[in-house]
């Protein structure tokens, strides 16, 4: 039941320089906690005080941009893949 | 000489030495360039301009190179004009125009933006360059690469217009077409930059590559004699030229160069995309993506990663918002072409509509200064003109067919004879 979830290089000190680790859960929240228990420290950096995602963070389930989709609460399952982006400038 | 002190989160305000840094590693807010300008005002004097070149350099202390500039040496300095025939046709007393279609080499105003960011990928050691673009950034990187004898890489939504591809592929950069939204193409690319050695422009680069913007705002306010127009309206696609443009106004302020007077500044989109005019609208915290559907394919960002320092600069302003559709955006461009001669893209034609739409609504008074801003070219995006702009009179190289052709016409003209 191990999800994929790319991580950012400036979170990549934080998983020992893996820019893919494996996660479970069943929502992108619940995933983003099982990423805390692996690597802690990086959900702080994630979310902000509250819990939220971060107002810059994008967070993708299959490419697809999870505030299309249930937010945090997005179901996720084995085999899917996760990308967790900055925002970026455009043109 | 570098008057650059270091790059600052805007969110949290952390500092970090002027490298490759583009988010801020706690939280991810993005980073800015930060001057200092106690030793900028000793030397950046409007006495010191008269003698620079007409170029978006002339700036240079207030931009964030550490030596010479390398790239886009004769971008910049575009016409700014009073358009009387248009204010006629609008209802206001002083319009301007700041005329970005035909910025050299490549007609929009990314070659302001890729000549700072080129510089700075040169001196960062970079050989080569890459970056995601509705379009315009795709051909001034192509083109400034090409000049800087840089290797280049561009990614483009798959469906952009004719007239931007081949624009871009004339300096043989290598043209990726992602088959995708412009939004789809960003993230791509944020995964393809962590990945390769490449200065991608608009994200690993972007804090100094953004800069370059404000230098449409310092030229506004110099060729209005420093002088703050009262309005300004600007297109938006993700959001940061609006923010450049108020750091330019705030930054010649705080050199003393800004003359009284304070300026708001509004946000244009298309109705097929505005996110950004929709979270001004509904003064919100959050800017809510949307998926594109517009002609305005310079502007369909979803996405938009300046949204909320945009709506917040557009607020604080005491700006405002609209968007406009289709088929207004295309009555704009040909009403602009018709009264001031300048062929703009669809986005131009977007910010003429929503300026029209905020004078009628009164947002704009009628007798206070406006300038609008033109960022791009007609000639790149003609197919949705085609059916829209009339036919050639098409005659037999005769004079008897001339003349009966064009009959009702030529009842009124007179004759040499």
């Amino acid at each position: 039941m191990a999800v994929t979830v790319r991580i950012p290089t400036p979170l990549q000190r934080l998983t020992d320089g893996q820019g893919e680790v494996q996660c479970e859960g069943s929502t992108v929240i619940e995933l983003l906690s099982d990423l805390e228990r692996r690597h802690p420290g990086i959900k702080e950096r994630i979310c902000d005080g509250d819990g939220k995602l971060r107002r810059f963070v994008n967070v993708f389930v299959n490419e697809e941009d999870i505030r299309f989709l249930q937010g945090d609460q997005t179901a996720v399952k084995s085999g899917d893949e996760v990308s967790i982006i900055p925002a970026i400038a455009g043109g | 000489m570098s008057y650059v002190l270091g790059l600052k989160c805007r969110e949290c305000g952390r500092l970090y030495p002027k490298e490759v840094v583009f988010v801020c590693e706690y939280c991810f807010g993005s980073v800015e360039v930060d001057y200092d300008y106690d030793a900028i005002r000793r030397v950046f004097t409007t006495a010191s301009l008269a003698q620079r070149p007409k170029s978006l350099w002339r700036y240079r202390e207030l931009l964030p190179i550490e030596g010479e500039p390398t790239a886009g040496l004769s971008s910049g300095y575009t016409p700014f004009f009073r358009a009387t025939r248009l204010a006629e046709a609008l209802g206001v007393e002083e319009l301007y125009l700041k005329d970005d279609s035909v910025s050299h080499p490549t007609l929009s105003f990314k070659d302001r933006v890729v000549s700072v960011a080129l510089t700075r990928a040169k001196e960062l050691g970079f050989d080569t360059v890459a970056c995601a673009s509705t379009g315009n950034l795709a051909n001034a990187v192509a083109a400034h690469a090409a000049r800087a004898g840089l290797k280049r890489y561009i990614f483009i939504p798959a469906d952009l217009e004719m007239g931007k591809i081949i624009a871009s592929l004339i300096y043989q950069p290598t043209l990726i077409a992602v088959e995708g939204t412009y939004d789809e193409v960003n993230r791509l690319c944020a995964e393809i930059g962590a990945k390769y050695p490449w200065a991608f422009v608009n994200i690993n680069i972007r804090p100094y590559y953004a800069e370059g913007s404000k230098t449409y705002g310092y030229e506004i306010v110099e060729q209005l004699g420093w002088r703050p127009p009262q309005h300004i309206v600007i297109p938006a696609a993700g959001g940061s030229l609006i923010t450049k443009i108020a750091k330019a106004l705030k930054e010649l302020r705080l050199l003393g160069l800004l003359g009284e007077g304070a300026t708001k500044l509004h946000a244009a989109q298309a109705a097929g995309c505005a996110p950004i005019v929709n979270t001004i609208r509904e003064r919100a915290d959050i800017v809510k993506p949307v998926k594109p559907k517009t002609i305005a394919k310079s502007l369909a960002i979803g996405n938009p990663a300046d949204g909320y320092y945009a709506t917040k600069t557009v607020l604080e302003s005491g700006g405002w918002a609209d968007a406009a559709s289709d088929d207004e955006m295309i009555e704009a461009m040909k009403l602009l072409a018709k009264t001031e001669g300048v062929f703009t893209e669809t986005a131009g034609g977007v910010t003429l509509a929503v300026a029209k739409k905020l004078i009628d609504a009164g947002v704009i008074p009628r007798d206070e200064s406006v300038v609008i801003c033109i960022t791009g070219n007609g000639l790149k995006t003609q197919e949705p003109l085609a059916d829209r702009v009339g036919r050639a009179v098409r005659i037999k190289p005769t004079l008897a067919s001339f003349e009966s052709e064009l009959a009702g016409q030529l009842a009124v003209a007179s004759t040499n004879q």
